[in-house]
């Protein structure tokens, strides 16, 4: 952390209130006045039945979906306020896709230095020294100059996420990584991802692995109908669950 | 050497009188066909860059159109592309929507009526012609990439554009070749109505030989193999093109 990031003062990393979106002129209602706070170093898992508006409120925080109305405070800026330079601030928090997102016209290297060196204005080498470490601490250091095409769905996945680590975000925000792998491929994103937040890297993580909320995360948030229903640590959550629409769902996916 | 003469049976001593009436006497393939060659060449050389130009612009003015207007916020941006979305909307249907042979002449004898430059007034025409076809072909190929490409972009914090040019639009172009590559040899052999305006280009050149000798087979053949062998050649470039692109992706 350099003396630029210390002088700032803001009280949460991420600071979201009364989000809401609306689709049809209000008729249907993805996000239902969500608010919550994400600190440096907190792992959050978004869980919660299909359509409850986990993803809606995962792709909101970077704006890739645009929120009808409510605050999202992104280091003590407003980024829903006009004249805001998302890109800016889209290049702090890193985004990794249920269906990886790789960029097919790209070797792995390419995908992992094009951002670096086109909006940080690294020098290739630097910026390729960089994704090198990065590759070897995912284990895929002899996958550099392959192409997407030829990776497996977990090589794909660890490599979007070294894309994205790529940037030094301070915050990576997960939509489903594993839910389009196949079931022995499952593992190795999780590893990376556990590898990840015991370094302290700041995570939202949209997810159905159970497991992996109730082991890393250190915050649980259960989304139903566009609200949070429930938003605790994962052992309130998953060992004493009192409500009964959680119940229910952890009853279907465990 | 009279008798070698006559061993020559009629029908072939018949054909090569007319290839050398045809070709060779006072340079008839060389000042018509050759030069018209030139000139075929020249406006399809033009013309191609002036409809790829054309057709990348009103490309990404449509596909941004079609893909972030409905969410855009309201505002000075949202009039402007709407505006210049109808103009690209206009432009197709009316190039699409006539034949190009009219287009031309209406380029030459209503337009560009005072200018003398027929080779300018026929790239520009066919130029514009292709611009809108090139610009469906394009747009179709920006479409069918991925909207995750997109958001893989724009989440690294690359803008709109950049998203485009590093992104979409390498993946975009590499899915519409063959398509690219057909709308230029369908714009080579579209050259062939300059005569309208009476332009030498190679087909006109053939016309003009069969107005001075009578004879119609042999310019006209001779014109039609040119045309499909500088297709052919073309074709195998793309072909060659094709591959080194597949290839780097394996």
């Amino acid at each position: 952390m350099n003396a630029d990031d210390q002088n700032k003062t803001y009280s949460h990393l991420i600071e979201v209130n009364n989000l809401k979106k609306h689709y049809n002129r209000g008729e249907i209602k993805a996000l239902d006045g969500v608010s919550t706070t994400i600190d440096k170093g907190e792992v959050l898992a978004i869980i919660g039945p299909s359509g409850s508006g986990k993803s809606t409120f995962l792709r909101s925080l970077n704006l890739l979906e645009r929120p009808t109305s409510g605050e999202i405070l992104f280091e003590g800026i407003n980024i829903l306020s006009p004249g805001v330079d998302i890109n800016k601030l889209r290049m702090k928090m890193g985004m990794v896709f249920q269906h990886f997102n790789l960029f097919p016209h790209l070797s792995v290297l390419d995908n992992m230095t094009i951002a670096p060196v086109k909006l940080l204005n690294k020098t290739k080498e630097e910026a390729e020294v960089d994704a090198m470490e990065l590759l070897e601490k995912v284990a895929l250091l002899d996958r550099a100059y392959a192409y997407p095409s030829q990776l497996s769905g977990g090589q794909k996945q660890r490599i979007a996420i070294v894309r994205a680590l790529c940037m030094h975000p301070d915050v990576l925000l997960f939509d489903e990584p594993t839910s389009a792998l196949d079931p022995e491929m499952v593992g190795e994103v999780l590893d990376v991802m556990k590898a990840l937040a015991k370094d302290g890297m700041t995570m939202a993580v949209v997810t159905h692995e159970m497991g992996f909320a109730r082991e890393v995360a250190s915050r649980v948030m259960f989304m139903a109908d566009g609200r949070v229903i429930l938003d605790d640590t994962p052992d309130a959550v998953f060992n004493n669950p009192d409500n009964e629409r959680l119940r229910s769902f952890l009853a279907k996916v465990l | 050497m009279l008798l070698l003469y006559l061993s020559i049976p009629e029908w072939l001593r018949k054909l090569i009188a007319d290839f050398y009436n045809n070709f060779i006497a006072k340079g008839r393939f060389k000042n018509y066909i050759l030069k018209g060659l030139g000139i075929t060449l020249l406006v399809t050389f033009f013309a191609v860059l002036l409809g790829i130009v054309l057709g990348m612009i009103v490309s990404i003015i449509r596909a941004t159109h079609d893909k972030t207007y409905h969410d855009m916020t309201p505002g000075f941006l949202k009039v402007i592309l709407k505006i210049v979305n109808t103009i690209c909307v206009v432009y197709l249907t009316v190039i699409r929507g006539t034949p190009v042979v009219v287009q031309l002449m209406i380029a030459y004898f209503i337009i560009f009526a005072s200018s003398n430059n027929k080779v300018l007034v026929a790239v520009l025409a066919f130029g514009i012609n292709s611009g809108a076809y090139v610009a469906e072909i394009i747009r179709s190929g920006i479409m069918s990439i991925d909207n995750g490409q997109f958001e893989a972009g724009r989440s690294l914090g690359f803008n709109y554009i950049q998203t485009m040019a590093y992104i979409v639009l390498p993946q975009a172009f590499k899915n519409v070749l063959p398509a690219l590559a057909n709308e230029f040899i369908v714009l080579l052999k579209e050259t062939s109505v300059s005569g309208y305006v009476g332009l030498m280009d190679m087909t006109k050149g053939s016309d003009i030989i069969r107005s001075q000798t009578y004879s119609a087979f042999m310019p006209l053949i001779a014109v039609a193999l040119i045309y499909l062998v500088i297709v052919m050649l073309f074709s195998r470039v793309v072909t060659w093109l094709e591959r080194r692109f597949r290839n780097s992706e394996r």
